[in-house]
């Protein structure tokens, strides 16, 4: 079978280009989302399918159709009379000429000419565009309909902050398991995940089945640490961890209760007097506005108090009953015994990445305190170092990915200021510091900090407000809308942005079997090698 | 009563009329037309059968009745043998294309048939050659004459794919050859096809 599917009829840089398929070609055989090469004179293009039609050549054809069960009209008008058409947005371009090709492939900023051959694209083009599996370059998935292996730059990944998006239960975090431990095994990052469903770390659920799926400490025990807030829910599961977190009151501050506002359902007043309290009161302020009211100081006290800071005491029982919210959750102890935020840096200093898990405090409140508190720290310290390593001339720290779910709660327009990881997103990678963000919600995020995300993962979505969001600046948005809104409702998904030069809709690589992890394991280090292979031979046990 | 041996490449007709596009030709025997949409050669030039008429000899005198007394068709000829000289089988062609040394063009000749230029009905393998391009197709779909085309064509074709190794597929890369060149009149096309099978 030829590849070839038909010739160029009409082109546009804006709107993309018409294909009238060949006789031959079925135009059932066209999906939406494949590539094809189109052979202009002097170059090259790469585009993707975005639209299939039905053509005719001559209307009447539609108002009084032909006898369709004669076989042989049917064979005489198909590819001529009534034809396919394709409309495939062109994406890259290689030049002829032997400097072009050294280049690779451009940004598409011409059209092909009249009646270019269109060819559906081999596997030797799209490793010409996506590169081959090498130190770099992670296998992640195939593209659709095709054998050939889909790679991904890690290190330009890891560059800026990325977002990886879809309705729940389309694949986002086995999409994000599968690129952590791309990260864990070709880039030079660390990462800080924090693991809203105990997902990542020691082992996770794989949809639709009981089977158990590998977490990332099975891939590298020495590059890995657990980090647990609920040591007994992580000891029932069975998951080694190498510290449990624990919160002091004094470690928390006004700045991390108004990300939790709307969480808390607390009124603006109320954080502003948390603002007021901690200016009066200092590190303390916590354990203090707690114990207001109650054991050694009086009404009269209090009502002093809060007279003297202005604040009324409306304001003061919302943020009472805010703060007593996070005082219930098991992890917030009034002194904490160990700094958690100095045992994870000291990880990360090493080059080990650290999930934290949060056990059974799935409550969002508890995730954002913990992951905006926590980042807040951290990055402070990076911001401090990186300022140190510029001014002396040395070193950056190495570069850190922080992974949060359900963004949308940090990242929306409402608090995307407040919090720090608005900063990061916007910052990009000053400080070398950049950010992984997974949600169901892309709609929510911050249209600002949205435009600043170097790469997007999408799986499906389907409502309209949330694709939008995503292909927001996109050029050729309306055609990748048509591909993403037709993406399976599993395992498959949409990729395009800083770390690939075209979007590219794709199948996830397995993971999972046990033929999976001793693909992974080929990938990474001899050691996980030998792992897999005893995950094998104990398969057959 | 056919006369011809369609074997052999025996002469059919004479030309008796000669245009660029068109000529005309009388058989040798009265009723040896050949059949509407065969190939016919004249010298190098190709023409498909279009129009075929058998009248009396005399323009303005008609043939009389004669077979009242007669058991068949067959005895009116044998009891009045003059018939088969007072009447005359004439056939015209539509100049389809010519030889061009050993190159079959599907072009209008540069130069019309002669008068008197002996017409053979083209063998099955001249016809194979003929037909491996479906450029005459053009000339037929454009031509103007007292004929209806879509009838030319069809029978064009249908005598053409007789001698083919594939009728079928002869007659579907011809089917799509014309849904290309009336591109936009699909009733034309329609009723071609309707005729081809």
């Amino acid at each position: 079978m030829t590849d070839r599917l038909g010739i160029v009829t009409e082109a546009s840089l804006e709107r993309g280009v018409e294909v009238r398929l060949d006789g031959p070609v079925s135009v059932e055989d066209m999906v939406v989302g494949r590539y094809v090469t189109i052979k202009g004179q002097k170059r090259r293009f790469f585009g993707m399918i975005t639209d299939v039609s039905l053509g005719v050549t001559d209307q009447r054809l539609t108002i009084t159709p032909p006898d369709t069960t004669d076989p042989f009209i049917r064979e005489v008008l198909t590819g001529t009379s009534t034809f396919g058409t394709i409309h495939v947005t062109p994406m890259l371009t290689i030049g002829g000429d032997a400097e072009s090709v050294l280049e690779g492939p451009q940004p598409v900023k011409t059209i092909p000419g009249h009646f270019a051959a269109v060819n559906l694209a081999t596997e030797e083009d799209i490793e010409r565009v996506f590169g081959k599996e090498d130190p770099q370059r992670f296998h992640i998935g195939n593209p659709l309909d095709m054998e050939t292996k889909l790679c991904l730059n890690l290190e330009e990944f890891v560059k800026r902050s990325n977002g990886i998006f879809g309705k729940s239960g389309t694949g986002k975090t086995f999409l994000t398991r599968i690129l952590l431990i791309g990260m864990l095994q070709k880039s030079q990052a660390v990462n800080l995940i924090f693991d809203m469903h105990n997902e990542y770390g020691w082992e996770g659920s794989s949809e639709g089945s009981t089977r158990k799926v590998k977490g990332l400490k099975q891939w590298g025990q020495s590059k890995v640490a657990i980090f647990t807030l609920d040591k007994e829910n992580s000891a029932t599961r069975k998951v080694p961890t190498d510290f449990t977190v624990q919160i002091g009151y004094d470690e928390i501050t006004p700045e991390d209760i108004s990300v939790l506002r709307s969480t808390l359902n607390l009124t603006e007043l109320a954080v502003e007097a948390a603002y007021q309290l901690r200016r009066r009161f200092g590190k303390g302020w916590l354990r203090e506005t707690l114990s207001m009211g109650e054991g050694d100081t009086s009404k009269e006290e209090v009502d002093e108090i809060l007279k003297e800071a202005n604040i009324h005491e409306s304001s003061f029982q919302s943020l009472r009953r805010g703060l007593n919210i996070i005082e219930r959750l098991g992890f917030v102890v009034p002194q904490a015994p160990e700094d958690a935020v100095k045992h994870i840096l000291n990880q990360l200093d090493r080059g080990v990445s650290v999930v934290m898990e949060f056990g059974r405090y799935r409550e969002i409140s508890a995730y954002l305190l913990v992951a905006n508190m926590l980042s807040r720290r951290i990055y402070a310290q990076y911001q401090e170092r990186s300022e140190k390593a510029r001014a002396n001339d040395t070193a950056l720290p190495q570069p850190l990915v922080i992974t949060i779910e359900e963004a949308h709660k940090f990242l929306s327009t409402e608090v995307a200021g407040k919090t720090i990881f608005g900063t990061i997103a916007r910052e990009m990678r000053k400080y070398n510091v950049s950010l992984l963000v997974i949600d169901q919600r892309p709609s929510g995020i911050d249209e600002e900090v949205m435009s600043q995300m170097g790469t997007k993962i999408t799986c499906l979505l389907d409502n309209e407000k949330d694709i939008d969001s995503v292909l927001a600046g996109v050029s050729g948005k309306s055609e990748l809308k048509s591909v993403l809104a037709r993406l399976a409702p599993k395992q498959q998904a949409l990729i395009f942005g800083h770390a690939v030069p075209m979007p590219v809709a794709f199948q996830p690589r397995e993971y999972g079997s046990a033929q999976s992890y001793k693909d992974f394991g080929q990938a990474g280090s001899q050691t996980t090698t030998a792992q897999a292979e005893k995950d094998i031979e104990e398969l057959w046990e | 009563m056919r006369y011809i041996n369609y074997q052999s490449s025996d002469k059919i007709a004479e030309v008796i009329e000669a245009g660029t596009t068109q000529f005309t030709a009388q058989c040798y025997d009265l009723y040896g037309l050949p059949p509407l949409g065969s190939l016919v050669r004249t010298g190098d030039i190709y023409g498909i059968v279009f129009n075929a008429t058998t009248t009396s000899l005399e323009p303005g005198r008609k043939p009389l009745a004669r077979g009242k007394d007669e058991a068949t068709e067959e005895a009116v000829y044998e009891s009045s043998p003059q018939l088969t000289k007072l009447l005359r089988s004439e056939f015209g062609a539509v100049v389809v294309g010519y030889k061009d040394g050993d190159i079959v063009r599907h072009y209008l000749p540069p130069q019309p048939a002669k008068i008197h230029a002996f017409v053979y009905l083209c063998q099955p393998d001249e016809v194979k050659e003929f037909g491996r391009s479906f450029d005459f197709l053009d000339i037929l779909t454009g031509a103007t004459l007292p004929v209806p085309a879509e009838e030319l064509i069809s029978a064009t074709l249908r005598q053409m794919s007789r001698v083919q190794e594939d009728p079928h597929a002869f007659l579907v890369a011809a089917g799509k050859e014309l849904a290309a060149l009336l591109s936009n009149q699909y009733d034309r096309l329609k009723s071609i096809l309707g005729r081809l099978t």
